[in-house]
Parts: structure tokens; C-alpha cells; sequence
């Protein structure tokens, strides 16, 4: 009966902190709102964690008001000498198993979901049937190479719903950390060595929050950290294998219009080097110094973090280093006339899969 | 000794500070400039939510915010609340453990001016091409990739600054073991001792690693060393290791000192014996070993694998244990007891539910699985400062208010002392709750600025009102110092009247050799037992004498200067020609004073037993 009680205040307690915090963030972006099986498990446990830490809280709230309230010293009190108290075995034996038993009760979920998270398995079996996604994370841009299918984009992933997505994650050159909020915690793309990891997206959350998750770099990589966002489109299954259909298949598509074409020249003259157009590419990845463009048209933002227009693209061509501090793209290129910003422009904003 | 200082002119006073080994004279250096730190990195702070107070803000630019975000982690943990704790243990344990001096006034002194030299270095680099940018944490890959010489300075300062620290605390570990008077065995001795006692111990077992750290990347970035480039077969994770082999520790270094302070301040001001304590020393040890064995809750995203973060999860949970057993015994010194809510205990009381929200965010950052959402998140920043602010600003606030007048001989105003109080509590509040949801909301830590639309405009806005709070606290207790100095009546030896350890039994300040006579314990809080009984003064152990003491020495001083030198010429090495010249000859300087040192045969001076009846009765005349 007793047990019973506990367990309906817990649940209770829960319940009120679950609704308290769902009003916290955006569906896109936040802890709070999971939109998948990983971040699911994560809020549980923060729910669990948080209920127990209330109640501690709370606890010694109540002694702490009592004691402050009941034992000041009050006037005519000045000469009192209070009985010197050694301690209590009794009541330091309660506030030491109390807090063992409450801590037993998290670390058994803790260490669960700790295992859970990181069962990689599938993703590293010969005969493979899974999304694998190969994260590379760079001075403030992200490529994701599917291996399975031979394709890489960069900036935006797109991933199926209602499955699990494995990742393979590393970095080129310093530290970052690969993080959706949404819908799952983060994991470190290291220098030294490749980390696995899967998250999984639901269906119905993703159309709730646009289809459009916010992914962040979490570890300080350098003066532009703040800015090496990305997103996360998730699609149907069916959706999904559509695009690798058309990223497969995609072949670059002559245009007639001169100015696209003079743009072409351009890109030809001083951006192929780092930057490829078709998502099939074949180099090594040393050799892929910049973003992937291919299906550029066709993505959310310029750069990461603004907001997808020819302005935006023209203003981040003009003059990269006021965008994003200490990007490795500024002064790679001469500088460029209106004209031919104008010319790159509307090319890039050619290069669509869909 | 102050009213000998003031008639000489200010050339001899800054002399005296120069060349003294005198612990309570440490104090006050160390407390003066871990205040200048603590100054500067309040201003980095202020410059930090300034910038972030509405999104994409242009204050400062990126590359700077992270020399400021970095300096700001740098000089509050190494340079002012590091400094700021050995302050109180210069101007305290002695005392109150019954010794004339520390077991070693020469490294005292030695050991303030080396992170005194390694303070004033790291903060050179401002001004010489750029000021470190790779966090406090400086993780290996992003600081290796660093192109100014920041990182340098980083990597030379702290390792001569964390020599002074060593130092220092070995001198109070030998100091507690060997220098206790007659009668104060280990179980007698005060609180804040004992908590000194474990944070000496942790400071021997945590700077080596950081020194090795530092070290390697010292090799990697001045002298061709490959510890940390993976394609020359290195490895940056080793660096994250050994940084937090040391720096969890450290959390422990700052916050046992604060909870000594606290145990200290709650029974005098509750008037009542410690509750329960035996089970704070416990409690302290056990801390201080768990300390050792959850470095790894730092790394749970690196990719350690399940295992390692399952072990490293429910290891950290156990500290939460003792850390509880240490709140409800300081509730219940409380209860039953005549509670006088003075300055110091505004602080103590506040600290309760502070410390206690930090501790549990402490736990939830343990269960690794979560811990995937909250690491390098702004949660994290909230915990981690509700701990250290909460727990460590909080006890160096209250400890300064406690001891000014053993230290000054003057009391600080309790009025203004309030007024501070106030304003730094609820600043503190204010700025950091929200900054948990925050971090929940998907903002991650160190960015230099975020985007509209993201729903983080409102409770950045909220951080950065409640630090000017902060700001606003901390002006008043400058002014409150200043009033103090210049009018502050001059008060007896134990001016809050419920002092119960053997500080309060001496004149403030205390004469020079502390005590006339070695006094004899005879039980926890000796002082009031003496009180209790009817007595004014403590059972003398010895009879009255000759006492012994240590020659000031300016070699302390020149031994850091050496170094302080060599690290500005070796840092320069590959720039410049004189680099390396500059370099040796620090070196020459420093092994030139510390040969000196080795063949000036300095037998010390004695007090006679004339002076000190002469001193007693001035002092008990005061």
C-alpha cells in the first residue's frame, strides 16, 4: 500500500514536471520535446532524475525553512547558550541509505539505457540492412557520405523516419561534436578515431516539428563554433529513397542561360577545386576540402545559418569572413564583381536533384 | 606589528610584502591579488553576457570572445578562487591549529610569488598578439590548431602558477601533521583544517597530471614534441584524460576549503557544536578519494564505450552521498541552536539551497545516457556554476566577511555587507537558473552569439540583468573595503563573540608569532571550552620564552622572477633570436637564487621574551 502511494507521487510528480517542461523550446530544436527513440530514453531519464532531485530538494527545503525561522536568535536571547549536540547515529544512518536507496533507483536506468544507446551491431554487420551515414565534421561544415550508396551531400542530412540511422562520426581537423537536440544527444566527432552511434526520427513528431530538425556543433572548435549549424531532414522512407534515387542519378544539366552559363566558367575557374557539384565523388576524403554542392538549390540554408536566397548566397560569396569568422573558404578565390557574384548566384541556385 | 609597518614609509611596507614569509602577510597578498583576478575575470564575465544579451549581437567578435570566454574560465579557477582559498588557509589554519607559522615559511612565501608570476604572465598575452582561445579546458586538437601564441602563454603560466599551488600545498600538509599544538589531536582539530588538510592532499595527486599535460603540449607547440597530433601517431584524448585527471579534482580543491569555511561559520553563528562530526571528517576524506575516480563524467560523449561511462556514472553518484551527509549535518547545527544572521551567515544559510541545486544537477550530469543531451550544453554551464559560485564565491564572500577583522583588525561594514549579500544572491539566481533550460532548449555552450528564432532571446536576456546584479554586489564590497580601511574601528580578539576555534582567542590581528605561549587543547572548538569554563585566555602549554622565527627573504621572490623571464624568452624562441638567450638566463636566475638559498646558512631571529610581554599587553591593551 505504502509502496503504492510512493509510486503514484512519483508518477504524479512526473506527470506535472512533463507538462511543465514541454513548454520549454522549440519542437525542433529542444531536449524537452523529444521527437525520437533515443531522445525519448534521454527525456526519461531526465523526468526520473529531475523527480527524485524535487524531492531532495524539496526535503531539505522544509528543514532548511524550519531551522532558519524557528532558531534565530531573538531578543532577549543574547546570553543563551544552546545545548552543544555531538550528532545523531540514528538520523546520520536515515541521510545516508536514503540518498543510496534514491541513487540505485537512477543508476539502474542509467546504466540500461547507457548499454541501450550504445548498441551499434547492426551497422557494423557484413550484410548490412541499415541507414549508415558517415559524418565528417570540419572547420564549420558538415559532410554526410552515405557509403551504402555512394553519395555525399553536405549541411543538410536527410535521413528516413521510423528506423534507426547508425552514424559513423569523425573530424578533419580539430574537435567538434555532432548534436540534434531534438531527438537525441550528442556524440564527439574526434580527431584520433571514428565513433558510432544511432539516433531515430518519428514519423509523426518530424511533420509536427516542419521536417526540419537544428543540428549544432557542441565542442568550441574555433571563433565560428556558434555558427557550424546544420539540419536534419526527415523524410518517409519512401521519401527518402526517392532522393538517393535522384542523388544517384543526378548529372549536371546544361543550362542556355548566359548568365548561368558565365557563372559555370566561374565555379569551373576557382571553386571546383575544393568544391564538387555532383554527388558522386569519387576522391578521397583529404581531397574534399569544402561543402558538397550538389543539390545546393534545393537546401534550407546559406552557409548553415541564413536564410536560403540569392541575397543571402551573394552577401556570403561577397564576403565569407563577416559571415563566419575564420572559415577556411575566405581568400581562396579572387575577389569577385558584382557581375560575376550575380553570375555564381543564380548557377549555384541551378544545381538541383529534385 | 601593523602599528610598527605604518611609521615606516611606503617603500619599507611594500619591502616588507616583498621579502615576508609571515603566513598571515601571505594572506593578504594572496587575498589582494586573487581579488585583482577575481576583478578581471568578473569583467570577462561581464563582457560575456553583454554579448550575449540579445542574439546575433556585435559587441566583440568571435575570435575574441573565445580569448575572453577562455581568460574568464583560466583566471577564476587558477588565479582568483585558487589564490582566494589559500588566502584564508594562510590567514587561518595556522592559527588555528595552535602554530607560530606554516611548517615552511620560505615556500610560503615562494609558493604565493610563483602564482603571483604565472597570474601576471598568462594575462601578458592581451597585450602580446592574443590571449589564449581554446576554453579553459584547452582541448588538445583546437589548441594545437590555435595560431596566435595564446596558448603558450596558457601552457607557460599555469605550469608556473601550478608549481606555486603544489608547493603551497605540500607546506600546509606537513604543516597540519607536524605543527598542531599539544593536545589537538586529528579528531580535535576544526573543520577548515581538516578540509585543508584533504585539499592539500588532493593538489599533491592532481597538479602532477596537469603538469604532464601541460608539458607535452609545451613539446607539441614550442619545441616539435607530436603528444597530441594523431597523423605522427599522438593522441588528443590522452590531453582530456589527463586535464580531468586533474581538473575534477580541482572542483573538489575549491569546494572542500568552502565547505570548511561554512562548517566553521555555522556553528559559530548558530552557537552550537558541529553536528555530527565525526561524519563530516568522513564525509571530507571520502569526498576527497571519490574525487579521483569520476574524472571520466567529463568524457561520457568522447566514445569511451558503455562500460567506462556506466562505471564513471554510478561512481559519480556515490559522491552524492557524503556531499548529502555534509548538508543535513549543517542543517542540524542549526537546529536547536541560537541562529545571529551576521554577513557571513546570510552566505552560509544561502549557500544551503544554492549548493544543493548544483549538487543535484550534479547527479543528473551523472546518468550518462541524459548526460549525452546536457553535456557541452548551457546546463552544464548552469551547474557547474551554481557549484562554484553557490558553493566556492559564496564561502570566499563569507569567509573574507568572517575573518577581515582576525586578518585587518577592522570589522566590514555589516550594513553594506548585506547590501552585497543581496545583490550577488539574487544576480546569481537570476543569471544562472534559466541558463539550465537554456542548455535544455538546445543551446549549446561557448558560442559567441545565436540566431533569432531558436526561443533563447528571453532567458539570455534574464542571465545578463541578473549579472549586472553581480557587478552591482561586488561595487558595494569594494566600497564597503574601502570605508572599512579608512574608518573601521579597531576591534578585539574575538569581535563576533561566538568564536570557538583558536583564532579568536589571539588579537586582531594576531602578533607576529601568533601565540605568546603554545596553548594546550582540550577538545574540539578549544576556544570555547575555555569560554564555557569561565577562563579568558587559553591553558598555556609551555612556559613564557624566547620565541624563534623565520628572516624575511627577497630570494622567493627572484626564484619566480627567473622563471617568469625564461617562459617570456622561450615562448618567443622560435620568433625572435633573443628568444632562447632571455630563456637561460631566467633559467640562471632562478637556479642562481636557489643556489644562494642552499649555501646562506639563515639560522632566523628570536623574539625576546621582553618584546612579546611588551606586544601582549599592548595587544590585550587594544
Amino acid at each position: 500500500m505504502k509502496k503504492w502511494l510512493r509510486n503514484w507521487r512519483l508518477v504524479s510528480l512526473v506527470s506535472a514536471m512533463a507538462l511543465l517542461l514541454a513548454g520549454c523550446g522549440k519542437p525542433f530544436l529542444s531536449t524537452l520535446q523529444p521527437a525520437g527513440e533515443v531522445a525519448d530514453m534521454q527525456y526519461k531519464l531526465m523526468l526520473l532524475s529531475t523527480a527524485i532531485m524535487v524531492i531532495v530538494i524539496a526535503v531539505v527545503t522544509i528543514i532548511f525553512l524550519y531551522v532558519v525561522t524557528r532558531f534565530r536568535r531573538r531578543k532577549g536571547e543574547e546570553n543563551k547558550i544552546p545545548k552543544q549536540v555531538e550528532g545523531s547515529h540514528t538520523l546520520e544512518i536515515i541521510w545516508t541509505v536514503i540518498p543510496i536507496i534514491l541513487l540505485i533507483i537512477l543508476a539502474v536506468p542509467t546504466v540500461l539505457y547507457t548499454f541501450k544507446l550504445a548498441d551499434v551491431k547492426p551497422m557494423n554487420k557484413k550484410e548490412r540492412d541499415v541507414v549508415v551515414v558517415n559524418v565528417r565534421a570540419n572547420l564549420y561544415w558538415w559532410e554526410f557520405e552515405y557509403p551504402d550508396y555512394g553519395i555525399i551531400t553536405s549541411q543538410d542530412l536527410v535521413v528516413p523516419t521510423g528506423e534507426r540511422v547508425y552514424f559513423n562520426l569523425k573530424a578533419s581537423d580539430v574537435k567538434h561534436s555532432f548534436w540534434v537536440p531534438a531527438v537525441g544527444g550528442k556524440m564527439d566527432t574526434n580527431t584520433d578515431n571514428t565513433n558510432q552511434f544511432f539516433l531515430t526520427f518519428d514519423d509523426k513528431r518530424a511533420e509536427e516539428a516542419g521536417r526540419l530538425f537544428y543540428g549544432k556543433c557542441a565542442e568550441l572548435c574555433g571563433p565560428s563554433h556558434a555558427l557550424m549549424d546544420f539540419k536534419v531532414k526527415a523524410l518517409p522512407r519512401a521519401e527518402f529513397d526517392q532522393w538517393v534515387e535522384k542523388m544517384k542519378n543526378a548529372k549536371p544539366v546544361a543550362s542556355t542561360d548566359p548568365v548561368v552559363k558565365q557563372g559555370e566558367e566561374i565555379f569551373n575557374k576557382s571553386c571546383i577545386g575544393c568544391h564538387a557539384v555532383t554527388p558522386v565523388d569519387g576522391r578521397p576524403e583529404q581531397a574534399r576540402l569544402a561543402p558538397n554542392l550538389a543539390g545546393f538549390a534545393d537546401r534550407s540554408r546559406i552557409a548553415g545559418i541564413l536564410e536560403h536566397n540569392e541575397e543571402n548566397l551573394k552577401a556570403w560569396l561577397k564576403d565569407p569572413e563577416k559571415i563566419k569568422p575564420g572559415n577556411k573558404m575566405t581568400g581562396t578565390y579572387p575577389a569577385l564583381s558584382d557581375e560575376e557574384l550575380e553570375a555564381l548566384t543564380k548557377y549555384l541556385m541551378t544545381l538541383s536533384v529534385q | 606589528m601593523s602599528t610598527l609597518a605604518r611609521k615606516k614609509g611606503v617603500g619599507a611596507v611594500i619591502w616588507d610584502y616583498l621579502t615576508t614569509v609571515d603566513h598571515k602577510k601571505i594572506a593578504i597578498l594572496y587575498l589582494i591579488a586573487g581579488g585583482i583576478f577575481f576583478l578581471l575575470g568578473g569583467l570577462e564575465a561581464m563582457i560575456i553576457r553583454i554579448q550575449l544579451a540579445v542574439p546575433n549581437n556585435d559587441f566583440i567578435s568571435a575570435g575574441f570572445y573565445n580569448e575572453v570566454l577562455t581568460m574568464h574560465g583560466t583566471t577564476m579557477i587558477f588565479l582568483a578562487a585558487m589564490p582566494l582559498v589559500f588566502a584564508m588557509m594562510n590567514a587561518v589554519v595556522p592559527i588555528q591549529i595552535g602554530a607560530r607559522d606554516v611548517a615552511f615559511p620560505f615556500l610560503n612565501s615562494l609558493g604565493f610569488w610563483l602564482f603571483f608570476f604565472g597570474g601576471v604572465f598568462l594575462n601578458l598575452s592581451w597585450f602580446l598578439g592574443g590571449a589564449p582561445d581554446a576554453g579553459w579546458t584547452s582541448y588538445a586538437s583546437l589548441s594545437l590548431a590555435s595560431p596566435t601564441h595564446g596558448i603558450d602563454f596558457y601552457v607557460l603560466g599555469l605550469q608556473i602558477s601550478g608549481l606555486g599551488t603544489l608547493i603551497g600545498g605540500i607546506n600546509f600538509l606537513v604543516t597540519i601533521i607536524n605543527m598542531r599544538a599539544p593536545g589537538m589531536t586529528y579528531m580535535r582539530m576544526p573543520m577548515f583544517t581538516w578540509a585543508t588538510f584533504v585539499t592539500s592532499a588532493l593538489i599533491l595527486f592532481a597538479f602532477p597530471p596537469l603538469t604532464v599535460g601541460l608539458i607535452f603540449m609545451m613539446m607539441d607547440r614550442l619545441f616539435g614534441g607530436n603528444f597530441f597530433d594523431p597523423a605522427l601517431g599522438g593522441n588528443t584524448i590522452i590531453w582530456e584524460h589527463l586535464f580531468w585527471i586533474f581538473g575534477h579534482p580541482e572542483v573538489y580543491i575549491l569546494v572542500l576549503p568552502a565547505f570548511g569555511i561554512f562548517s566553521e561559520i555555522f556553528a559559530t553563528f548558530s552557537r552550537k557544536r558541529l553536528f555530527g562530526y565525526s561524519s563530516m571528517v568522513f564525509a571530507t576524506v571520502l569526498i576527497g578519494f571519490l574525487g579521483f575516480m569520476v574524472w571520466a563524467h567529463h568524457m561520457f560523449t568522447v566514445g569511451l564505450g558503455p562500460i567506462a561511462n556506466a562505471i564513471f556514472a554510478v561512481a559519480t553518484m556515490a559522491i552524492a552521498v557524503p556531499t548529502g551527509i555534509k548538508i543535513f549535518n549543517w542543517l542540524f547545527t542549526m537546529w536547536g541552536g541560537s541562529i545571529r544572521f551576521t554577513t557571513p551567515m546570510m552566505y552560509a544559510v544561502a549557500f544551503i539551497p544554492s549548493f544543493v541545486i548544483g549538487g543535484v544537477t550534479g547527479v543528473m550530469n551523472a546518468t550518462a545516457a541524459a548526460d549525452y543531451q546536457y553535456h557541452d550544453s548551457y546546463f552544464v554551464v548552469a551547474h557547474f556554476h551554481y557549484v562554484i559560485v553557490g558553493g566556492v564565491v559564496f564561502a570566499l564572500l563569507a569567509g573574507a566577511h568572517y575573518w577581515w577583522p582576525k586578518m585587518f583588525g577592522k570589522m566590514l561594514d555589516e550594513k553594506l555587507g548585506k547590501v552585497t549579500f543581496w545583490l550577488f544572491f539574487i544576480g546569481f539566481h537570476l543569471t544562472f537558473f534559466i541558463q539550465h533550460f537554456l542548455g535544455l532548449m538546445g543551446m549549446p555552450r561557448r558560442v559567441f552569439t545565436f540566431l533569432p528564432g531558436q526561443g533563447f532571446e528571453t532567458g539570455n536576456m534574464i542571465s545578463t540583468v541578473g549579472a549586472f546584479f553581480m557587478a552591482a554586489g561586488t561595487i558595494v564590497l569594494l566600497a564597503n573595503v574601502v570605508i572599512t580601511t579608512v574608518k573601521g574601528k579597531r576591534v578585539g580578539n574575538d569581535p563576533w563573540e561566538d568564536g570557538r576555534t583558536l583564532e579568536w582567542a589571539v588579537s586582531s590581528p594576531a602578533p607576529e608569532y601568533n601565540f605568546a605561549q603554545t596553548p594546550l587543547v582540550r577538545g574540539l572548538d578549544a576556544y570555547w571550552i575555555e569560554k564555557m569554563e569561565g577562563k579568558k585566555g587559553l591553558t598555556p602549554a609551555e612556559p613564557l620564552g624566547d620565541i624563534h622565527m623565520p628572516n624575511p627573504s627577497i630570494l622567493p621572490f627572484v626564484i619566480s622572477l627567473g622563471l617568469f623571464v625564461a617562459a617570456f624568452g622561450f615562448l618567443f624562441h622560435q620568433d625572435h633570436a633573443w628568444g632562447t638567450p632571455v630563456g637561460i638566463v631566467g633559467l640562471l636566475i632562478t637556479l642562481g637564487a636557489m643556489f644562494f638559498r642552499s649555501i646562506i646558512d639563515d639560522h632566523g631571529f628570536h623574539i625576546h621574551k621582553e618584546e612579546v610581554m611588551e606586544a601582549e599587553k599592548k595587544g590585550a591593551g587594544a
